[in-house]
């Protein structure tokens, strides 16, 4: 069973090839060239890495001596997490070349970073856990400081490595402590032993070398209480690595979480629920109240992604097919709400320098009725007003909390999300209610457009037809959970 | 025209989308871009109300349940159906949404200069979703369009309202939105329960008796806020107030509807139980509106709110009859719905009249318009009468059928609830006669203008269904009494052993 066929890691195999090609070919072209190149191949490389991914296709499948695992699962979210990185790259180059950073080592970053959140979603050990929790971050952190005269990006990269990197430690102790008490690395072999049919009870030092997983993970995710850094991050770095980061990350990491919970440890549903339902609490909470005082709008948005973590974990809590579901539909929807409203913000240029206060949106639906349209709608669903997709995101995971026996939790979801309403119908308020401020320069991005205007489209028309992300969120869920 | 294989019901919800497109796309000059998605807006909303007059014309009255269905796969992983359908109940909700947006759209065909393509946008998407909401056979369908109209109606609010417009639409959007997602959770409780979303099915469904009462006030929640009752009413005259004339004429004909309609969809036929345990509760507060916000009303100085009171008041008596378990109280608070959805709807047509021209809303800054404007007091004269519950109007039929069929279940109820009718002809004819009656003094009303072609226009349907409810009212009621026959079949056993 364990060998070192590469056969199912082929697409990473692909882009990690490609792209350490990429990086020798641009360091020898002239800098302006290299960057204008760069953008547009990694696009491409990571769209062809999605079809490589689909190719691949579900059956399960190990490599790298049973380190690497794809199946149903993974293939779900790699799809997921490489358009929605290609897109968030896709939308950079025009910000970069603005404020005179456009480096060709930008999309190279990103394309290792988004070989990290592959390797992420098939990692099958604490072993290859941890190094593709490395490789997805360290690029991210070089690409949040990467405006390095700016003592606001500088502060915000230090300070996401330096959080990062006690995450990275936490982890790491954690997955000793499993190691320890359990003596192995490989999943597969804990599921075995300790999710079987004649299970022995998992030693209670493990239980807490899960504990410090959980809270390795909640920190990537950006979830109560290990969120401090992001509404500081999301502010201080360009706003296209805020992108970056707020989209596809998000995915890979919820993607290793719920790897982690169901498949090792999936008989301890019942221990973890306790601390994942508590994180849901604190994070739906704090989403929902931290950001109504807020006037940036990616500190806003760093609130949000907060309060967005907490409704995908109230799915999580749930344990059940249903629940992952949930998470799986949650998080492709947000991540797609989330590209959406950074292309709005990226096209918010005022005379020559971006803007991100919120009152610059003032009266935008005189000024750029179609940006105001996007933005409202990627607003109300984000808000999970129905019939957007933000709604039907939010349906799937109160209803397997409810399912579950965790009503409560469910109640005080609804109760937080009419507070986090507040706060983007502000938004829509300052667009359409409001007084015009000068408008915005026209830009001339088509691919700024192109994104906002399909992730606009795809919350508005989801409605109509949701059942291929429902029923791939569903197969990829049953890989997990079982039946 | 017979049109039983046609998908009539979704023709009708989806075809103001297509005018939508169609204004999307207009380009132009301002002028020309407000002319032409005026007309188009006209067009697609006047298709729809036809359209919607073949859905009475392929209804059987005399059957009682769901008709015209229709079904097809939606969320698939969960069994929910795309489910439309009508009864006798909704069939007249669907029918008076779509004429009281093409009334809407002709009564603002000239006193909305203001971003008008955005107007009718908001308008046309009004129609779909409220539509929708009547004929949505499924629960999680249902959900969609009711909560799916904060968004165009808090556009309507916050864009074309008045100097508080911002409060007033914050304040309409979260209060409601606060109801309803309590509404979602008791709807997925109640999906668990019976593994079905459709609504016929779980008219068929028993929940448990301690289930019921959670569940009976999570729906509550939502459709108290809604009708408003007492004391949860307080984002209404705010709203009324700011919104702009069509805005109101949609709020208080079709969306304070809602409520009741959800009461008579849902509490009653889903939960008896509770709805009788709970019934004295919706008396007490329903009680308590029709006589303090009537009393309220009386002391208005603002016409718009004097008339966001009455329409509190009339809701209470809609909620004593739905709360009635007999056929008589339950049809005639039914009827009271559709009778307010006129006279409410051309009462704040009427105000609107006026505020164009005048630019106040102030009651004192009337009196004497009998002089200049005849034909608009002729018409505010019959809707005052019609909203008093004169004979002959169609605010009768409602009023009698429920005070009547309330007497036999609480005749202390009755009589408080009759008291209210006395109430609402004092603050309606003081208000008529401080408007109308007097010598014409003030300079500003001197030169006022008597109601134009298209204001007349959007009145005569009102008029004349005001009229033909109150002379013929049994037009209205046999397809309502047919459908309220099985809400009591459910309510029978709950109601035989609570006598026990």
């Amino acid at each position: 069973m364990t060998s070192l066929v590469v056969g199912p890691a082929v697409p990473e195999a692909f882009l990690f090839i490609t792209a350490t090609l990429l990086l020798g070919i641009a360091a020898f072209l002239p800098e302006r060239r290299a960057a204008e190149i760069t953008t547009p191949v990694a696009v491409i490389l990571l769209l062809v890495t999605a079809m490589l991914v689909v190719a691949v296709g579900g059956g399960r499948a190990l490599a790298f001596g049973g380190h690497f695992v794809q199946d149903e699962f993974a293939a779900f979210l790699k799809v997921l997490t490489l358009v929605v990185a290609a897109g968030t790259v896709l939308v950079a180059p025009g910000y970069l070349a603005d404020e005179r950073m456009e480096r060709f080592e930008y999309p190279l970053l990103a394309l290792f970073s988004a070989l990290g959140m592959m390797m992420m979603i098939s990692a099958n050990s604490l072993l290859a856990l941890y190094m593709a929790i490395e490789l997805h971050s360290l690029p991210l952190y070089v690409m949040a400081a990467i405006k390095r005269d700016s003592v606001r990006a500088a502060e915000a990269g230090l300070k996401y490595f330096v959080l990062g990197a006690l995450a990275s430690g936490l982890l790491l102790y954690g997955a000793s402590l499993v190691y320890g008490f359990t003596g192995t690395l490989m999943f597969d072999e804990l599921t075995q032993r300790y999710a079987g049919a004649e299970a022995a009870p998992l030693p209670l030092g493990a239980l807490v070398g899960l504990i410090f997983l959980v809270a390795g993970f909640a920190f990537k995710l950006a979830a109560v209480p290990f969120h401090m850094w992001t509404p500081d991050v999301y502010e201080g770095a360009p706003t296209p690595v805020t992108a970056f980061v707020a989209a596809a990350p998000k995915l890979a990491a919820v993607g290793l979480t719920l790897r982690v919970l169901f498949e090792p440890f999936g008989a301890m549903v019942e221990e973890w629920r306790q601390v994942i339902v508590l994180v849901a609490l604190g994070s739906m909470i704090l989403g929902a109240f931290a950001a109504i005082g807020q006037s940036n709008i990616k500190r806003l948005m760093a609130y949000s992604t907060i309060g967005h973590v907490g409704y995908a974990f109230v799915g999580l809590a749930a344990g059940s097919v249903t629940g992952v579901q949930g998470v799986l539909v949650y998080m492709a929807i947000y991540a797609v709400m989330t590209l959406g409203t950074f292309a709005c913000i990226l096209m918010m240029r005022r005379q020559g320098r971006y803007v991100e206060t919120l009152d610059d949106l003032a009266g935008l639906s005189r000024s750029d009725p179609l940006m105001a349209l996007a933005m409202a709608l990627l607003m109300f669903s984000l808000a999970g007003i129905p019939p957007l997709a933000g709604f039907f995101a939010k349906l799937y995971v109160f209803l397997a909390a409810v399912q579950a026996g965790l009503t409560w939790l469910a109640v005080v979801g609804v109760l937080t999300s009419v507070v986090a309403a507040y706060y983007y119908i502000r938004i829509v308020k300052l667009m359409y209610f409001d007084e015009p401020a000068e408008a915005f320069d026209r830009l001339r991005r088509p691919e700024l457009q192109l994104v906002a205007a399909a992730s606009a489209a795809f919350v508005a028309l989801f409605v109509l037809w949701p059942t291929p992300l429902l029923t791939a969120a569903e197969a990829a869920a049953r890989v997990l959970v079982g039946t | 025209m017979l049109v039983s294989d046609w998908p009539i019901l979704s023709l009708v919800t989806f075809l103001p989308l297509v005018g939508v497109a169609f204004i999307l796309f207009i380009r132009g000059e301002p002028e020309v871009v407000a002319q032409n998605s005026r007309a188009v807006a006209l067009w697609t909303a006047l298709v729809t109300f036809l359209l919607s007059l073949l859905i009475w014309v392929n209804f059987d009255p005399s059957q009682p349940g769901f008709q015209l269905v229709e079904k097809s796969p939606w969320l698939a992983g969960l069994g929910i159906n795309y489910y439309v359908g009508v009864d006798g109940i909704s069939l007249w909700f669907v029918i008076l949404s779509t004429l009281l947006t093409l009334v809407c759209i002709v009564d603002s065909w000239y006193s909305v200069e203001y971003r008008v393509k955005e107007y009718m946008i908001a308008f046309l998407l009004m129609d779909t979703l409220m539509v929708g909401v009547f004929v949505a056979l499924d629960i999680v369908l249902f959900y969609v369009f009711f909560e799916g109209i904060l968004i165009p109606m808090y556009l309507i609010i916050g864009v074309w309202g008045g100097p508080r417009r911002i409060y007033a639409a914050f304040k309409f959007f979260l209060y409601t939105l606060a109801g309803s997602v309590l509404f979602l959770v008791a709807l997925i409780v109640m999906y668990l329960q019976t593994g079905t979303t459709e609504i016929p099915e779980l008219m068929n469904a028993r929940f448990d008796p301690s289930l019921q009462w959670w569940l009976w006030l999570a729906m509550f929640a939502s459709f108290a806020i809604k009708v408003p009752m007492w004391p949860f009413h307080t984002w209404l005259p705010d709203a009324h107030v700011e919104a702009p004339t069509a805005g109101s004429v949609l709020l208080a004909g079709i969306l304070l509807k809602l409520g009741g309609y959800g009461f008579v969809r849902f509490s009653l036929p889903m939960l008896p139980e509770a709805s009788l345990a709970f019934a004295p509760l919706i008396f007490a507060l329903s009680v308590v509106a029709v006589i303090y916000t009537s009393l309220v009303a009386l002391a208005q100085t603002d016409m718009k709110k004097l008339i966001a009171y009455s329409s509190v008041a009339h809701m209470g008596i809609v909620t004593i009859g739905l709360f009635s378990p007999n056929a008589l109280a339950i049809t005639g608070g039914i009827a009271q719905m559709i009778s307010h959805g006129f006279v409410s709807a051309a009462l704040f047509m009427v105000v609107g009249v006026v505020y164009d021209r005048i630019h106040s809303r102030d009651i004192e800054a009337y009196g004497g318009l009998a002089e200049r404007m005849p034909v608009y007091a002729t018409i505010f004269m019959l809707m005052m009468l019609a909203s008093v519950g004169l004979p002959g109007t169609s605010g009768f039929v409602g009023e009698i059928l429920v005070i009547v069929g309330a007497f036999q279940v609480n005749a202390w109820v009755a009589a408080l609830a009759a008291t209210g009718m006395i109430l609402g002809a004092a603050y309606m004819l003081y208000l008529y006669r401080r408007v109308i009656f007097g010598p014409l003094v003030k300079d500003a009303l001197k030169s006022i203008r008597d109601m134009r072609p298209n204001e007349i226009i959007a009145f005569a349907p009102l008029v004349v269904l005001t009229l033909f409810m109150g002379i013929y009212p049994q037009f209205f009621l046999e397809p309502i009494t047919s459908s309220v026959g099985p809400v009591l079949a459910r309510l029978q056993p709950a109601l035989e052993l609570a006598m026990r």
